[in-house]
């Protein structure tokens, strides 16, 4: 069952999900994540090649707004809910070597 | 009194909406203490609301459909200026500068709201065991849960709190802790209620919906909701469904399928507790009695709906949850930089149930998997989708149990999270179709438990399942689920 | 201007580039709300909870967004399929949902090409639809990224309407890079759906430029060039990174896929993220928003009403006037095509059009002189009604304060000199100047041409300019050879 995903996997998704986990952490989500993964072989192991996905269960498309310009709201008001704030913008710490 | 009794009276003026307010703020008082439905009674606010309805009805101005009616709101749904949490570390405290349009339709109804109710942290559970704040006790038996994500809504009603509550419903959670607090719990057609301002847990399956403690209510409350918003792009372009015009209409022709697959008999999913399969039986009696037509049909893809649904729904929760970073909104960790201040939040924002869904949603889409996993479930949803048009050729509605078991005790399924999801089995079907469900109490277990029957039909066939559930209700009403 | 391929890099060596160009659409409002879409305002005051990713909120997409990407496919001979919008998913502070909402597996545009001014095709892969992001502020450190104490956001920019470009790796110089971003630019200013102003950032430009020994087709490890702000600065980075592969190459060594910050002021580039660790974006359909399936009916509209576009307006005119590509390049450039084809549809002469443009109408704004006028003039200056001294000066009147040829010159006083007066003008200076005129006759080539210059210079000073120099010129051999 611990085949289902390893050790390193939940590491590595960890990382990916901006999560830290505890070492213990880590040996109980591999563990259950297995067991989930484990029941999801149901899904895995199903011949489903000519079966078109479903992403969504409504069939509508083309839904568009007008391009008319409404209020925006008080900055004030969603800088009051921030952390941080300075300058009438949001504070962060340095985003170190992350540039895009 | 039921809403609808309520609304009545207020507007002939029998009652005024602050006295109706106050009895039921008395009850929570006494009793939300060990319930603990409620993240935060607004007490002011809906003194407030209910003055406003007290002074339209003084005025002759009609204060609408649900007036002076106090309604419960899970705390997934914003609220401007009061705090909305998901019960979530994350969230504490914070107060979104907007009202969800179904909050915006109640005020207009004339509903007063009561307060926020306690729900599984982002709506991520089946016993709201998951709140960071604590979990809702079930008011038939404080040691059981009372279901979930919704519990706290669930709970309100059914401790009488409010006669009328909102949830939310993405794999089951209003339907699971209807059926498990004895109370009416609806999940309309996906895009029959607008979203916008329901907290995202998984974008494609969330639904709002009622509960109520009467079908008729439920209904009332549902046409109040439903109806097309242009700020929901997933918003059904059509009008709320009118149901309280057709609950009495019957069953006579009707045809009633019973799903092989989740009849608790051999060959279908494992778990539904014999109790259960035999209140379910006996609804179906009842229904053949009415003179519904009765037949079984098989619905394969049926058991395959909670693997499917345990990797899509995780999958858009990874995403839509990735927006609790701290920069802009709720907890702030601080760190030495932005991406070790990013995990340091979610690790302590976030708890135990929420990380694990996260990471199984990263997990399944992420490369090299997508297609194993995400991808794969995402083809056993057209399945299911095929499936069940394919027996509405054939009937007209569906029933099944709602909850495979009666409400369980606290922390016997909390080890495994397998033992939990299986909770979801016979709910899960219609949010992967995007169709109508609801769950209709149907007399006790073998424990004194409640149990729900859950009618299901195809897309926009609100009326008939709504008309179905009346049914049942009546004939329990008359001792016939004993 | 030059069409001329100047060899940048060592012998031997061959570039490849690819650039990928962000274009902000000049919507009034963003993409998925109704904050305005506008440079330059105070801090997070065009926000709202859509653009800020608040809990709750969905995104409603822009119609007109919509249209102006499919305008653009079109414009780019691209083919407009339905669309899909999808999630990109990764964490950065200025990203309010923590994901981009974008198109991955299905742009609306895909397959297109732009044919460069010497005829280059450049393919373009795909021309999709998504949302800009806001702007941080790095403070401290001299505002460096990597050095900066702390970093502040604005999010009005969050949500603005993007379309981003996709070339192939095909670009083989320098010069058709500059000619391909020229063209694009070119291009969304004639159907006005961007101002595409590179200062401002509503047209970004990222270059991926790998090199390889000429002759050989194979695709070596590429570098993202980010941070350029000009044409010129594309190409100055483009020219550094290239010779700093060749180096590396030559020196043995390889380089590493990497983003590269283009450093303008220094002429150089610094090594970014490395891209070995390659990011995982977790790609999946974006369940808040529907299917964009545009009709038959909507593109072929959109083609009917599609602008002359400045590579078929550079054919045409080099079909009317059969001047060479560089002259008609600056002719469209300058939006002069459409008066020069007028002109020589009026019958004007096509080499006299096209001279008159692109000497004596070179100047910013030339909206006074019609299509009309323009031609007339031409045609009198073929007659020989006016001199090519007064067609100028005619021209500069026009450009001045409108107005017709033929009355400007009346006013003037330029009329055609009649051919007896000119002759006898001629014979007055050759009696006057003998020496000169036996140096006409009897002089070498040089000689001769330097005394017809003389001539001609006193007939201009004597006639005012009014003299038509060729009738001068003939009558001076007219009389050395009789």
């Amino acid at each position: 069952m611990s085949d289902r995903i390893t050790r390193d996997e939940v590491v590595h998704v960890a990382k990916l999900a901006r999560l830290e986990l505890a070492p213990h952490e880590i040996d109980a989500f591999t563990e259950q994540l297995a067991r989930v993964l484990e029941h999801a072989a149901d899904v895995e192991s199903l011949n489903v090649d000519d079966v078109p996905p479903t992403s969504h269960p409504l069939p509508l498309v083309n839904v568009f707004r007008e391009d008319v310009v409404t209020d925006s709201i008080d900055r004030d008001e969603v800088l009051a809910q921030a952390p941080a704030a300075e300058s009438h913008m949001f504070r962060v710490p340095p985003v170190l070597g992350e540039e895009r | 009194m039921s809403a609808l009794e309520i609304a009545a009276a207020v507007k002939a003026g029998e009652t005024s909406a602050v006295a109706v307010l106050e009895e039921h703020l008395e009850r929570i008082a006494e009793r939300d203490g060990e319930i603990h439905a409620f993240n935060l009674v607004t007490s002011d606010l809906a003194r407030a609301q209910a003055e406003a309805v007290d002074a339209a009805v003084a005025e002759g101005r009609d204060p609408g459909p649900l007036a002076g009616v106090p309604i419960a709101v899970k705390d997934n749904t914003c609220t401007r200026g009061i705090p909305t949490t998901c019960s979530s570390k994350i969230l504490e405290g914070w107060l979104p500068p907007y009202n969800a349009t179904v909050i915006d339709r109640l005020g207009a109804a004339g509903a007063v709201t009561i307060g926020k109710t306690n729900l599984d942290e982002f709506a991520m559970g089946s016993s709201t065991e998951n709140s960071a704040f604590g979990p809702t006790r079930n008011p038939h038996d404080i040691t059981k849960v009372p279901g979930g994500s919704s519990g706290g809504s669930a709970a309100a009603v059914a401790a009488d709190f409010a006669p009328i509550s909102i949830g939310s419903d993405t794999g089951g959670s209003i339907r699971q802790p209807a059926a498990l607090c004895g109370v009416v719990g609806a999940k309309p057609t996906y895009g029959v209620v607008s979203r916008y301002g329901l907290i995202a847990f998984a974008s494609s399956l969330d639904q709002i919906g009622p509960f109520a403690h009467t079908v008729a209510d439920a209904a009332a409350l549902l046409e109040v909701i439903g109806g097309h918003d242009p700020r929901d792009s997933t918003s059904i372009p059509a009008p709320s469904p009118s149901l309280l015009d057709v609950l009495d209409r019957g069953v006579e022709g009707l045809r009633v399928g019973v799903i092989t697959e989740l009849s608790g008999g051999p060959g279908g999913v494992e778990g539904i507790a014999a109790d259960v399969a035999a209140r379910t039986r006996q609804a179906v009696s009842a229904l053949e009695a009415a003179g519904a037509i009765v037949s079984e049909v098989s619905v394969p893809s049926a058991t395959l709906g909670l693997s499917a649904y345990y990797l899509i729904a995780p999958a858009e929760a990874s995403s839509n949850l990735s927006r609790y970073d701290g920069v802009r909104y709720g907890l702030r960790v601080d760190a030495a930089t932005t991406g070790e201040m990013n995990t340091a939040s979610r690790s302590a924002g976030f708890g135990d149930e929420v990380k694990r869904r996260i990471m199984l949603g990263t997990y399944a889409l992420s490369a090299g998997y997508y297609d194993a996993f995400y991808g794969k479930a995402l083809k056993v949803r057209t399945l299911i989708v095929r499936d069940f048009a394919a027996a509405y050729e054939n009937v007209d509605v569906l029933v099944t149990p709602t909850s495979p078991t009666t409400a369980f005790g606290f922390g016997d399924k909390t080890a495994d999270p397998m033992a939990m999801y299986v909770n979801d089995v016979c709910t899960i079907p219609s949010n992967l179709s995007g169709d109508p469900a609801i769950s209709v109490p149907f007399g006790v277990g073998d424990d004194g438990m409640p149990i729900g029957v859950q009618i299901l039909g195809p897309a926009q066939s609100e009326p008939t399942i709504f008309a179905v559930a009346a049914v049942l209700e009546d004939v329990a009403a008359k001792g016939g689920a004993k | 201007m030059t069409w001329s391929i100047e060899p940048t890099l060592p012998e031997g060596w061959e570039l490849v580039v690819g650039l990928e160009v962000h274009v902000e659409l000049a919507t009034a409002t963003k993409l998925f709300c109704g904050c305005a879409n506008q440079f330059g305002n105070e801090p997070n005051t065009n926000v709202c909870p859509v653009c800020l990713g608040l809990p709750g909120s969905l995104p409603v997409i822009n119609g007109t967004a919509v249209k102006y990407a499919m305008q653009l496919g079109r414009a780019l001979r691209c083919d407009v399929k339905p669309g899909i919008m999808a999630r990109k998913n990764y964490f950065y502070p200025d990203m309010p949902k923590d994901y981009q909402t974008t198109q991955y597996d299905q742009p609306t545009n895909s397959n297109g090409s732009l044919v460069l001014p010497d005829g280059f095709v450049v393919g373009i892969e795909r021309a999709h639809i998504e949302e800009d992001t806001g702007k941080s502020t790095h403070v401290g450190g001299g505002g460096r990224i990597n050095d900066a104490v702390y970093s502040l956001v604005d999010y009005n920019r969050a949500g603005v309407p993007l379309v981003e470009i996709v070339s192939d790796p095909c670009l083989d110089t320098i010069e058709h890079a500059k000619a391909y971003v020229s063209g694009l630019r070119d291009i969304l200013l004639a159907i006005g759906v961007s101002d595409a102003r590179m200062e401002e950032g509503s047209m970004r430009v990222d270059a991926n430029v790998s090199v390889r020994p000429a002759g050989t087709t194979e695709l070596r490890t590429r570098c993202e060039l980010k941070n350029i702000n000009s044409i010129r600065s594309m190409g100055r980075a483009i020219e550094y990174e290239a010779l700093r592969q060749i180096d590396l190459y030559t020196s043995g060594d390889n380089p590493r896929q990497e983003t590269r910050h283009w450093d303008e002021a220094a002429g150089r580039s610094t090594a970014g993220r490395s891209k070995e660790n390659l990011d995982d974006y977790r790609f999946f359909q974006e369940p808040d928003l529907v299917p964009l399936v545009p009709t038959a009916e909507e593109i072929a509209a959109i083609d009917a009403a599609m602008p002359a576009l400045p590579s078929a307006r550079r054919a045409a005119l080099m079909e009317a006037s059969g001047s060479d590509a560089e002259v008609v390049a600056t002719l469209v450039d300058r939006g002069q095509d459409t008066m020069a084809i007028a002109a020589i549809d009026r019958g004007a002469d096509a080499a006299k059009v096209v001279t008159r443009l692109q000497h004596d109408l070179a100047v910013d704004d030339f909206s006074k002189v019609t299509a009309e006028s323009f031609a007339e003039l031409i045609i009198m200056e073929s007659a020989g009604d006016l001199t090519a001294t007064q067609a100028k000066q005619v021209l500069a009147e026009m450009v001045d304060s409108g107005g017709h040829p033929r009355e400007i010159a009346e006013a003037r006083g330029f009329e055609a000199m009649e051919g007896d007066e000119l002759s006898g003008l001629v014979d007055q200076l050759i009696a006057d100047n003998p020496g000169e005129w036996q140096r006409f006759v009897d002089g070498d080539e040089g000689d001769r041409k330097k005394m017809q210059g003389f001539f001609t210079g006193q007939i201009m000073r004597a006639t005012k300019g009014q003299a038509d120099g060729r009738a001068v010129a003939e009558l001076l051999a007219q009389r050395s050879a009789g």
